[in-house]
């Protein structure tokens, strides 16, 4: 493949550190794109230049194999130079090593960082520092943006549009960016939110982002087009935000029998990696014409790689003026 | 007078001055004489028929003349954190900022939680010899809550009265012993209002926390521990004054209190009535105090209670933070801003914008203040300690934390345009600072 020469429209952001703030129009710019970026990984030659040359760092403080492999194939498919850093927050003293980690990376002269971290905001400090671009893989409980890229993505692959569409968030809001930079994405693009969960699992306020409380399933996802599970960590089930995993199980995990109130045929999806038996019966996550996980494993590829093509452009557009006319 | 200073007693005439006492509510045109380190008269006729010739003058023109000001509420990270501030950076942030009485928090490394404590800070005061800085002692050991300090000796050694200043003192039990001794001394108990199990987050609890994906410190946690003190107080009938109070309801609780006849006292920081929750903004770091920056619901409070004279006292809160405590992300950051340069334009900025009258602002951080903690000082008046602040009370300027004396610049008030600020401080009759032009 040979290098795109016309200079697509440029994104508006320099750093992609959540969805609170992008439009519409620029949502669906990105999905646009990585619609194409589908197809190109299906293909059996995967690779293209168009970031050859460029340098893409995965600097990830909190240990992720699934989004950091798939930043990865997103940066070497587009043929950058990708380079993994996992950094042990606890090995250091905590902070300077962010900072720090910033300024030695930013004098290597990087094209982009992609950080995970596990303070919300931690990424945006980081931006702040660093003159290439910044993407943020999820940050404390504040955003993860290109997970919720990822999920419209496949909402509207499998529906046609995200519009109008009732899409029911389920299980720990409190502790899930996952569910914030959905609650802003669906919002933006005019689909119907609801989270459903305990109250000790919710945060205050969080109607006022855009989402309808509920505190059963059976409400919750009533007529629901789209049911999104959370992932419990296991140090918050037993008596500290519930219980314990029988009892949310009970009440929370999603099976058959709570799947009837939703509309036939709901769609299910999960961010990974799932807890079965504890948000998720193991058959409803099996069941593969409802079960939407491995399509957002494969549209998550090409989201980032969008993603990292949009926000790489100012950068390829400036050195591609200097070299003039370079063959 | 009998005074008999070892020194010369120079006299000094301010002359052309808006003398403003908010304790007798005097604000009128006229002049003031000091005598060695007191107050020798003041009045709007003084020197009418001229200034004696052996007296040296000042002339004011038309500047205010007010009592030095006094910061009840100052952390200085000394010892333990002199990287932070210093009693001497500490006392020549306090001089530019016209504070001319700075009352120290007992929360350095070691603890002040006895007498040594104390007379370190009185020692490094002396030396130091630019404003009076006094310490409270600690009201439990090593501000643990748990058992009570030799509260009769730290009042004998000088501090000024009782707190574990950053930490609440959480358990009922030992807040009613607390209450209930320190009464012996006549030193009040000052609470910071949290209760601890409630308070674990970093920013107030709402949308703004919610949408930044931080933990969240209920406005509950604060209500709830003055409500339990109040109970302790009027079982014990001890001395209390509740910190920095930022909720509506913290001001309605601790008002149907005072009209019921309980004497209680509170003060507030200005951050509590200048900002917003909405100020931590993008994860700003300089905004995260404790306790949290409130909604504008409650900056209203804050400010209504000020108003009507519910709330006491403005202290600056003055929690001096490296870069290293600050440029982190928001959770790990330390709590606390910088005050002291910017309480006076601060508290001003009530009585500018009509909130406040000038004379009631004032007193606020002069009169009533130096009365709760039983302080020579806050007031214009003869015989007293020569402790005054001159004040253009009207001269705009912006708020540049580059310029700021203090050791830390966290305020989170850098680049506001505020009205008015403190030109010359005088403390024991000699000037100890004085703004250069320009």
């Amino acid at each position: 493949m040979t290098a795109t020469p016309a200079p697509a429209p440029s994104f508006p952001h320099r750093h992609l550190l959540g969805i609170e703030g992008l439009t519409a129009a620029q949502i669906t710019q990105v999905l646009d794109l990585a619609d194409g970026y589908v197809e190109h990984s299906r293909r059996p030659e995967r690779k293209s230049d168009l970031l050859r040359g460029r340098t893409v760092v995965n600097l990830f403080f909190e240990n992720s194999t699934r989004t950091r492999t798939s930043f990865e194939l997103a940066g070497k498919r587009l043929g950058a130079d990708v380079i993994n850093m996992e950094v042990q927050a606890s090995s250091v003293k905590k902070g300077e090593t962010l900072i720090d980690t910033a300024m030695t990376l930013n004098a290597m002269h990087l094209d982009a960082l992609v950080v995970r971290h596990a303070e919300s905001g931690a990424v945006k400090l980081l931006s702040d520092k660093v003159n290439c671009a910044v993407i943020n893989a999820g940050d404390g409980h504040h955003e993860h943006p290109t997970q919720a890229l990822l999920d419209a993505l496949a909402i509207r692959r499998r529906l046609g549009r995200l519009e109008g569409l009732v899409v029911a968030i389920c299980g720990d809001i409190l502790h899930s960016r996952v569910a914030r930079s959905n609650i802003h994405l669906l919002n933006a693009m005019g689909a119907h939110v609801r989270v459903v969960a305990p109250p000790t699992l919710l945060p205050r306020a969080v109607e006022r982002m855009g989402a309808e409380v509920h505190h059963t399933m059976k409400t919750g996802l009533k007529d629901a087009d789209i049911i999104m599970m959370l992932r419990l960590q296991t140090e918050r089930m037993s008596g500290q935000f519930v219980p314990s995993i029988r009892e949310y199980f009970y009440f929370y995990g999603l099976d058959y029998d709570k799947l009837k109130v939703a509309k036939p045929g709901a769609l299910i999806m999960h961010p990974g990696p799932m807890n079965r038996g504890v948000e998720i019966d193991s058959e409803v996550a099996d069941d593969h014409k409802r079960s939407m996980v491995l399509d957002q494993v494969e549209l998550g590829v090409a989201v980032r790689m969008a993603v990292l093509d949009l926000l790489t452009r100012p950068a390829r557009a400036a050195s591609a003026a200097l070299s003039g006319f370079a063959p | 007078m009998i005074a008999a200073p070892l020194t010369p007693p120079g006299r000094t005439a301010y002359i052309n001055a808006r003398l403003l006492d908010p304790a007798t509510g005097l604000d009128a045109p006229g002049a003031l004489l000091t005598e060695g380190a007191r107050i020798a008269d003041v009045g709007p006729r003084l020197f009418a028929d001229g200034v004696p010739s052996d007296v040296k003058v000042v002339d004011l023109a038309g500047k205010a003349l007010a009592p030095g000001l006094v910061d009840m509420r100052v952390l200085i990270t000394e010892p333990g954190g002199e990287q932070n501030e210093t009693v001497k950076s500490a006392a020549r942030a306090a001089a530019a900022g016209g504070v001319t009485s700075v009352v120290c928090l007992p929360n350095t490394d070691p603890v002040i939680d006895d007498v040594a404590g104390i007379e370190f800070i009185n020692r490094k005061a002396r030396d130091v010899k630019q404003v009076k800085i006094y310490a409270y002692g600690a009201a439990t050991r090593g501000t643990e809550g748990r058992e009570i300090t030799e509260m009769g000796l730290l009042a004998n050694a000088g501090a000024v009265g009782f707190t574990d200043g950053s930490k609440t003192i959480a358990s009922a039990g030992v807040m009613r012993r607390v209450l209930n001794y320190a009464k012996v001394f006549g030193r009040p108990v000052i609470q910071h209002p949290e209760e601890p199990t409630l308070a674990s987050g970093v920013m107030n609890a709402g949308e703004r926390a919610t949408r930044l994906g931080l933990t969240g410190i209920p406005r509950e946690a604060e209500i709830i521990m003055i409500e339990r003190d109040l109970r302790l107080v009027e079982m014990t009938g001890g001395r209390y004054h509740v910190a920095h109070v930022t909720t509506a309801e913290s001001v309605d609780v601790i008002r149907r209190a005072k009209a019921r006849g309980l004497a209680i006292t509170c003060d507030t920081a200005p951050h509590y009535f200048a900002l917003t929750e909405n100020d931590v903004g993008d994860y700003r770091t300089f905004a995260k105090v404790s306790p949290p920056l409130r909604d504008e619901m409650d900056r209203r409070a804050v400010v209504a209670g000020l108003a009507d004279g519910t709330i006491d006292v403005i202290a600056s809160d003055h929690t001096p933070r490296d870069q290293d405590q600050k440029r982190v992300p928001f959770s790990q950051a330390a709590f606390g801003v910088i005050g002291l340069e910017t309480l006076l334009p601060l508290t001003l900025e009530l009585a500018h914008k009509k909130a406040v009258s000038l004379l009631d602002a004032l007193a606020c951080v002069t009169c009533r203040p130096a009365d709760i903690l039983s302080l020579p000082a806050g007031r214009l008046a003869v015989g007293a300690a020569a402790d005054l602040v001159v004040i253009d009370i009207d001269v705009p300027w912006t708020v540049d934390e580059d310029a700021f004396l203090s050791k830390s610049k966290n305020s989170p008030f850098g680049n506001r345009p505020v009205q008015g600020r403190a030109v010359r401080t005088i403390v024991d009759g000699r000037t100890v600072w004085t703004r250069q032009e320009g």
